[in-house]
């Protein structure tokens, strides 16, 4: 089985920025992994390193027997195929249909003609159409993106994400924007993707308790570094305060188990860190 | 109540331009100057002022009192050769327009390529319609081939260039989704910039047909075909009543375009 394998990723910005120090961890088929940490603590970069939306500049990434650091051209976008991808925001485009918007999943697999005529092999659009209904979303298949509620379409962006017949999905804050009740049920069914799969996954997630709902294993990045790996419930305040700062974090869980609807994301609580 | 206000209770934006006082009050002061020498150098003849008005009022009679019928054959051929120049050197416009364009993004081309598309839109922008057409009049002759020509040149400065900053200014999420599927670089452009782009397309081009439609009319007078040929014709021949009704007849068909523009528009939105 595939696994996700980063050793001593770093990342410096043009501007000089340190992103990632030597980040090193594996992760294994199935596994669905939590990455939390204060905002510009390279959460973001981590992810979109993987699949080179942003370039590495030292280190190693290897899925399976590729070395994704060292792809170009071609090569790249074969191994971009292989790993999903879902948007905070969904990133949806939104003047194409739904359909077309799942369909772009497998822009890796088809020539460029067939892309150009929305031909798509037949197995491909069974596969969409299964997708959707696997999603919630069967009827919705020729509307456009941007007719559709946040929930829905982040639904759509899963059902893209999954079309491409993944080997690995990268999340990034797939939450963000979604109420409480919603940002549940993405994470369920994100989650339940996995494991039917046996899938490994990265989410970035700002919501410490989501993230230990949902998460097989948690990683806490600070500055570009990991001060944290280890199972969801060893999650301990003196953990959250070490990468985040100090806070009242029993307040925190104490809301949170109290009255779930006026619960605020604990992004709240970190900022200004 | 009243209570005692710790606070500064006046606040005043501060310059953004001049923030020195004194030089400020310095240039606006020269400024007012400046205007007031440059009116003083403009020299009006007002006896010529009254010798025109005249002329001007036989121009406002023909133009009150359109003659279509007189010259009806040369105002209808001259709008048949001004719409099919503005019709054909728009399509050939956008058909051109869209790769310089693409190419001239600094999201999707390559430097070199995208400092060629960058020259021909500055080489195309740097001259003027009637410029351009007194040159290809001279390489082509008199008529309506120099005047479709003219206007497909102009037509691509403007529509490249705007394309390629609205294809900037697209969403980039949206890029990097279709990017993360592994997609090529015409499947990005096709699924992920086409469907941001397309309506600021269609509305440029339409817009530019009516630019072309209302230029054809000028470089008409230097010899390129079209309406502005039989304008130029008849003001020669102080036949202010037929000019009237070629204006009548530019007016009303800039309004149609206008109008079905703006409907196409919402219509793609």
């Amino acid at each position: 089985m595939n696994v996700l394998k980063l050793d001593k990723l770093s990342k410096t910005y043009a501007t000089g920025d340190t992103a990632l120090r030597e980040v090193s961890f594996e992760v294994p088929a199935g596994q669905v992994l939590g990455l939390i940490g204060p905002s510009g603590a390279g959460k973001s970069t981590l992810i979109r390193c993987i699949n080179r939306l942003v370039e590495p500049t030292g280190g190693s990434i290897s899925l399976g027997d590729t070395d994704l650091a060292r792809l170009n051209g071609r090569a790249l976008r074969r191994a971009r195929r292989r790993i999903g991808m879902i948007f905070q925001e969904y990133a949806l485009v939104e003047r194409l249909t739904v359909m077309e918007n799942v369909l772009s999943g497998r822009l890796g697999y088809v020539p460029v003609w067939r892309s150009f005529l929305r031909r798509y092999p037949a197995q491909d659009v069974a596969q969409a159409f299964s997708l959707l209904e696997r999603v919630g979303l069967s009827d919705h298949f020729n509307k456009r993106a941007d007719a559709l509620s946040g929930g829905q379409r982040q639904r759509v962006g899963i059902a893209r994400a999954l079309e491409q017949n993944p080997e690995l999905l990268l999340v990034d804050e797939p939450t963000a924007s979604l109420d409480p009740k919603t940002s549940r049920q993405i994470m369920r069914l994100i989650g339940d993707a996995c494991r039917e799969r046996n899938l490994p996954a990265i989410i970035n997630i700002h919501d410490v308790m989501l993230a230990q709902q949902f998460t097989d294993r948690i990683i806490g990045l600070k500055a570009g570094e990991v001060v944290f790996d280890g199972s969801p419930d060893a999650l301990a305040n003196e953990v959250l305060t070490r990468i985040y700062g100090d806070e009242d974090w029993t307040a925190m869980r104490g809301e949170d188990g109290t009255d779930e609807g006026a619960y605020t994301p604990s992004v709240d609580l970190a900022e200004g860190v | 109540m009243q209570t005692p206000q710790p606070y500064p209770a006046r606040w005043k934006r501060p310059p953004v331009l001049f923030t020195h006082t004194g030089w400020r009050r310095a240039i606006y002061a020269g400024a007012l100057v400046y205007l007031v020498l440059a009116m003083q150098s403009i020299e009006i003849d007002w006896q010529r002022v009254y010798l025109g008005l005249d002329r001007g009022w036989k121009f406002v009679e023909g133009f009150l009192t359109p003659d279509f019928t007189t010259r009806w054959r040369d105002i209808s051929e001259g709008l048949i050769e001004s719409l099919t120049m503005t019709i054909t050197s728009t399509v050939a416009g956008v058909l051109v327009s869209v790769p310089i364009g693409i190419g001239a993004a600094r999201n999707l081309a390559p430097m070199p390529v995208y400092l060629a598309c960058r020259g021909i839109i500055t080489l195309s922008r740097s001259f003027q319609e009637i410029i351009i057409a007194i040159l290809l009049v001279a390489m082509f002759g008199f008529g309506p081939f120099a005047g479709f020509l003219t206007l497909a040149f102009a037509s691509i400065g403007f529509l490249s260039k705007l394309l390629a900053e609205d294809i900037e200014a697209c969403d980039r999420s949206q890029i990097e989704a279709i990017r993360a599927t592994g997609a090529s670089w015409w499947q990005v452009v096709n699924y992920a910039v086409q469907p941001q782009v397309m309506p600021r397309l269609v509305g440029l081009s339409l817009y530019r047909l009516d630019i072309n439609f209302r230029e054809s009319a000028v470089i008409g007078i230097v010899g390129a075909g079209g309406i502005g040929a039989t304008l130029n014709t008849a003001i020669d021949r102080y036949e202010y009543d037929s000019a009237g009704a070629i204006l009548i007849i530019i007016i009303a068909i800039v309004l149609v375009v206008e109008y079905s523009s703006s409907y196409i528009r919402r219509w793609v939105q």
